[in-house]
């Protein structure tokens, strides 16, 4: 690349702090500089506060990438991602990088982050000891779950509860170790802290508070963890959360002026004017933070001085904290430490785990701890920061903004009332005033949209019913939320998952009343919720739901599948792909007498008979029927095909009957209606040549037994199976293939196939299910044999005796 | 009894039109259509669920689907091949989608005889 002749603008760190400056000063000045990125990670600059989630399962590295390659070379920015900064030359104006690279600047600017504590046990440098900081420790964890059994978080502060809570997750039994009396102390009172600890013992950690580490106890890999007093807990993975210092070894060591942090003045300016320095590895006004919105505000300032932008400059920030725990809800701010000349208003509800806590001093509110019911944060830390007087509603604040306005009834007075400056997203730092005004000036009605375009709710999502409130403001009716799950369609505010629970949960056993029951905004639904509905009855209450043929796609309805010109086409079961000269001779005359225009060898082995007349089909069934045949279900969201192998009868690899083993699957299995459609497959070794293991469920024989595989997909998005466990008979094969196929009829949504499925909920969830009690397995087992009871009649059969002949007669001829 | 907007089907039915009785209104599956085979082509004979009867040519508007295969919901019906969302009322395309099939005026009489308003020389067979 040409050098130009624009001024050189260096950063030290691809993290949040840097990335986001970057962002704000391009949307200032988008030329101005020849910018190089220099990170010591190397990857993507991520968004480092989701590492909890993706620990926990609940998003993936994609996910939480903030600005991806194209974005770097759209505008032109260097980035050196894995090649630190070791050395900085400030009178030269000089940075060297690990990798040899020296580069001249005119401004440097250090995001350079925080490091983790390590608090120097003897023990401390053991295999198995990490910290919770970045992606790899994240992919560390990840790994040990599946080989260890036993963790142990030291630190239960926010990091440490959020990496117990992600490890517990992925399947190990965690202990957290902490030092105070209570949980999360700096950000909670005792009450708070104590309430959180039951409800994390409730989801089945271990909590030891008053919990002072003397020893890290292993040799070579870590084995347990000892205490002060004596008490040894047992560990494979020992993670250490006790806190974060700013790293400022670099900036120290090449003489810039240090505290705890890299001392800043209002405008980021270190004690080198060319050397600029933003996010936790500051001090300013004798401060450093450790939350990414005081980062925000800090970006906005340095990219006002870099572009040469006149600014007030930076003030500090109040902070205020939620924990990443799905289904905790917990948010506090301010000072609660209480003391002399403040008072507190408490407020309790045990029955439903409500705990609310405000602190005020001379008529303003100074803190806020919340618990159990958190709607009102906002709204307390927005008079925290503007220093309100609450005289006028001191006696009710406590029950919330909406209870104040008596407003209860209208869900956007909350909103409503916040100033523009108001706070909306922590994570991101969009107030109000942002949001609204990308509403209106853009156009944008759904959260999605808001979120492409202001950022706010992408990243821990504990705003996004803040942010809907504020469309929905903002746009009145025309507003649809659409967080998390989406609503199963136009008809219901419902997903999918609340739908199959409510079922259950109320014992629906109908269309109607499920449409009566669950609040239904139309009569009879439409063509997304009717067959998805029909589904979940027939799933939840086998034996005793008749299906509804009028809530079936014309395919099901018909048992054929429809042709872009109205015919159909035929598919009879050729059971394991194994076929004989009796059934071939069979199709060959249904061919000619009904004059069939095209046969077809399909990819699930086996043969189309496509351009059936609709007039025809029940004799062509009735034919193929005659000659043993049934309904292949090729139009179903059903068991498809087994494609099978030849296997030990003829090839001179086989290691078991895998063409036995599919035949006797399919026979097994066939008839069963599913979410959506599941395809299966044997391989009679390694080889597989049946290709099981791009299947819902794959079978892949070797000498010693059989290795079961799940989740397979060859359709849109190609995906291998997952191994799931390796078996040593046939019967423990065909056991867990209905103990899966239950599983996924259970609890997968309708239209979704086991490899989505898969990628939601978990593979470890799926194994937990399928391998953690064998009573478990054959429970689902059990119930999927009750549900084979009622389905393994044929279709075609049944049609072919007169059921349903409305469907294929014409009603009048006229003319 | 209802009857539908007078559209005419296509330009074959310029001529004087009959009612003609095609069946009982239990002969139609509730949430359900029936086919009528006629000499200006295939009609959709449609029942809801609140017991309304429309007639629609049966083609879908974008690729001729056959509608009377569609799930019937409210006065709407949902063509089977691309999902497009068609109202039984007017023969539109409903949402996004753009286009209108021919509606064929029905009469239901108060003892449940559903007849159809067809060119007047059609015969209805045997
Ligand atoms: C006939 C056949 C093609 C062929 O001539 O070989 C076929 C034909 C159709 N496939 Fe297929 N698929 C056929 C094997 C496959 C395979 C191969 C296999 O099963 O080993 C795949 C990839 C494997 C997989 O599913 O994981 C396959 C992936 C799809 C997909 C994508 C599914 C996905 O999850 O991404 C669709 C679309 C869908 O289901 O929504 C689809 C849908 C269709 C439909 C149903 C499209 C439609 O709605 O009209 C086709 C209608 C068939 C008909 O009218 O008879 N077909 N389809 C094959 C029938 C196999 C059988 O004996 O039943
Ligand atoms: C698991 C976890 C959960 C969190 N949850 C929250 C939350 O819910 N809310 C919240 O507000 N905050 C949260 N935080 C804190 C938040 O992530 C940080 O405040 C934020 O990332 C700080 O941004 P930064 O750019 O200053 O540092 P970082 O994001 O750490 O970026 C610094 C980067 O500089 C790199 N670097 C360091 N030295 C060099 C060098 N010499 N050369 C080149 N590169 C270098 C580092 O590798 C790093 O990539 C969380 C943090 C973690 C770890
Ligand atoms: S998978 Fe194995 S047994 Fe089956 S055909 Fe291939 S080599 Fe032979
Ligand atoms: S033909 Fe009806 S939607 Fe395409």
């Amino acid at each position: 690349m040409a050098h130009s002749d624009k001024p050189r603008l260096i950063i030290v760190g691809n993290g949040m702090a840097g990335m986001r400056t970057l962002e704000e000063l391009l949307k200032r000045a988008p030329d101005m500089y020849d910018i190089t990125v220099f990170g010591q990670e190397p990857r993507l600059n991520y968004n480092r506060i989701m590492l909890s989630p993706i620990l926990a399962g609940e998003k993936s590295y994609a996910d939480i990438i903030l600005n991806d390659w194209d974005w770097y070379e759209a505008n032109n920015i260097r980035l050196h991602a894995g090649d630190p900064i070791v050395g900085i030359d400030l009178k030269a104006r000089i940075v060297t990088s690990a990798a040899g690279r020296r580069l001249v600047y005119d401004k440097l600017l250090f995001a350079t982050g925080s490091e983790p504590i390590i608090i120097p046990v003897p023990g401390h440098r053991l295999k198995g000891v990490i910290t919770f900081r970045d992606m790899k420790d994240v992919e560390t964890m990840i790994d040990a779950s599946k080989r260890h059994q036993r963790a142990v978080v030291i630190g239960g502060g926010l990091l440490g509860l959020e990496a117990a809570y992600g490890l517990s997750t992925l399947g190990m039994q965690v202990t957290v170790l902490h030092l105070a009396p209570h949980l999360m102390e700096r950000q909670l009172d005792s009450a708070a802290g104590t309430l959180l600890k039951h409800e994390l013992e409730r989801r089945g950690l271990e909590i030891i508070t008053g919990a002072d580490t003397a020893e890290i106890v292993g040799t070579g890999q870590v084995e347990a963890v000892r205490l002060k007093d004596g008490r040894s807990v047992d560990a494979d993975l020992v993670v250490m959360a006790v806190g974060i210092k700013p790293n400022v070894w670099l900036a120290r060591s090449h003489g810039l002026a240090t505290g705890r942090g890299i001392q800043v003045d209002d405008h980021m300016v270190t004690s080198n004017p060319n050397v600029l320095a933003i996010g936790e590895c500051v001090e300013h006004r004798g401060l450093c933070y450790g939350l990414v919105a005081p980062i925000w505000d800090m970006a906005k300032v340095a990219a006002d001085h870099l572009a040469g932008q006149d600014n007030s400059g930076y003030v500090g920030s109040t902070t205020s904290t939620k924990l990443k725990v799905t289904g905790v809800d917990l948010f506090s701010a301010g000072d609660f430490s209480g003391g002399d000349g403040t008072e507190d208003i408490v407020f309790r509800d045990a029955a439903r785990g409500i705990y609310k806590r405000l602190v005020l001093r001379e008529n303003r509110l100074i803190g806020a701890v919340l618990y159990g019911d958190t709607g009102d944060g906002p709204w307390y830390f927005q008079m925290i920061k503007d220093g309100t007087d609450v005289a006028d509603v001191r006696a009710t604040m406590i029950f919330g903004q909406g209870f104040e306005e008596g407003a209860l009834t209208d869900p956007f007075k909350a909103v409503a009332d916040l100033p523009a400056d108001a706070e909306i997203c922590g994570c991101n730092g969009v107030c109000k005033g942002d949001i609204v005004a990308a509403i209106n000036d853009k156009g944008l009605t759904s959260l999605a949209d808001v979120r492409a375009h202001t950022k706010a709710s992408s990243s821990c999502g504990s705003c996004t019913g803040l942010v809907e409130k504020l469309i929905g403001h903002t746009l009145g009716a025309e507003f649809v939320a659409d967080t998390g799950p989406k609503p199963l369609c136009g008809c219901t505010h419902l997903n999918h998952g609340e739908v199959r629970r409510l079922i259950i949960a109320r014992e629906l056993k109908d269309i109607p009343s499920t449409f009566q029951a669950l609040e239904w905004t139309t009569p009879d639904g439409c063509h997304t919720c009717r067959p998805a509905v029909n589904y979940y009855l027939l799933c939840a209450w086998p034996g005793d739901y008749v299906d509804d043929a009028r809530s079936r796609f014309i395919n099901e309805r018909v048992h054929a599948n429809i042709q872009k010109d109205g015919t159909y086409s035929v598919v009879p079961r050729m059971w394991g792909g194994v076929t004989s000269a009796q059934e071939l001779r069979a199709i060959a005359d249904v061919v000619d007498k009904f004059g069939i225009p095209t046969v077809k060898v399909t990819g699930g082995q086996r043969i189309d008979l496509l351009g059936v007349k609709k007039d025809d089909l029940t004799a062509v069934w009735a034919d193929l029927g005659a000659a043993g045949m049934v309904s292949g279900h090729a139009y179903g969201k059903s068991l498809r095909t087994v494609k099978t192998c030849v296997g030990t009868d003829w090839c001179r690899f086989g290691t078991q009957d895998s063409t036995g083993l599919g035949v006797t699957l399919e026979r097994a299995t066939w008839g069963s209606w599913m979410p959506h459609k599941f395809k299966m497959a044997v391989s009679g070794c390694p080889r597989n040549c049946a290709e099981a293991t791009i299947k819902d469920f794959g079978i892949v024989c070797v000498d010693s037994g059989y290795e079961l595989h799940i989740g397979g997909n060859g359709g849109i998005h190609v995906r291998a199976t997952d191994f799931l466990c390796k078996v040593e008979t046939e019967a423990e094969a065909i056991e867990y293939c209905m103990a899966f196929i239950q599983l996924y009829r259970e609890e997968a949504w309708y239209l979704e196939r086991t490899a989505p499925w898969i990628e939601r909920v978990g593979l470890d969830y799926v194994q937990h299910r399928l391998m953690d009690s064998e009573e478990r397995r054959l429970a689902l087992r059990d119930r999927f044999l009750l549900s084979q009871k009622d389905s393994q009649s044929d279709p075609w059969a049944e049609r072919a005796h007169g059921k349903d002949a409305h469907e294929y007669q014409p009603l009048e001829t006229i003319g | 009894m209802n009857t539908n907007p007078l559209r005419r089907l296509d330009k074959a039915m310029t001529e004087p039109l009959a009612l003609m009785r095609v069946c009982a209104l239990a002969d139609i599956p509730v949430q359900g259509a029936r086919r009528v085979l006629t000499p200006v082509g295939e009609i959709a004979v449609f029942r809801t669920l609140a017991d309304q009867v429309f007639a629609l040519k049966n083609q879908c508007p974008h690729k001729k689907g056959p509608l009377s295969e569609g799930i019937v919901h409210g006065n709407k019906v949902t063509c089977p091949l691309h999902n497009w969302v068609i109202s039984l009322e007017t023969g539109e395309a409903q949402g996004a989608d753009h286009g209108c099939t021919g509606t064929i005026p029905v009469q239901v009489s108060p003892d449940g005889q559903v007849s159809l308003a067809l060119p007047a020389k059609a015969k209805v067979s045997a």
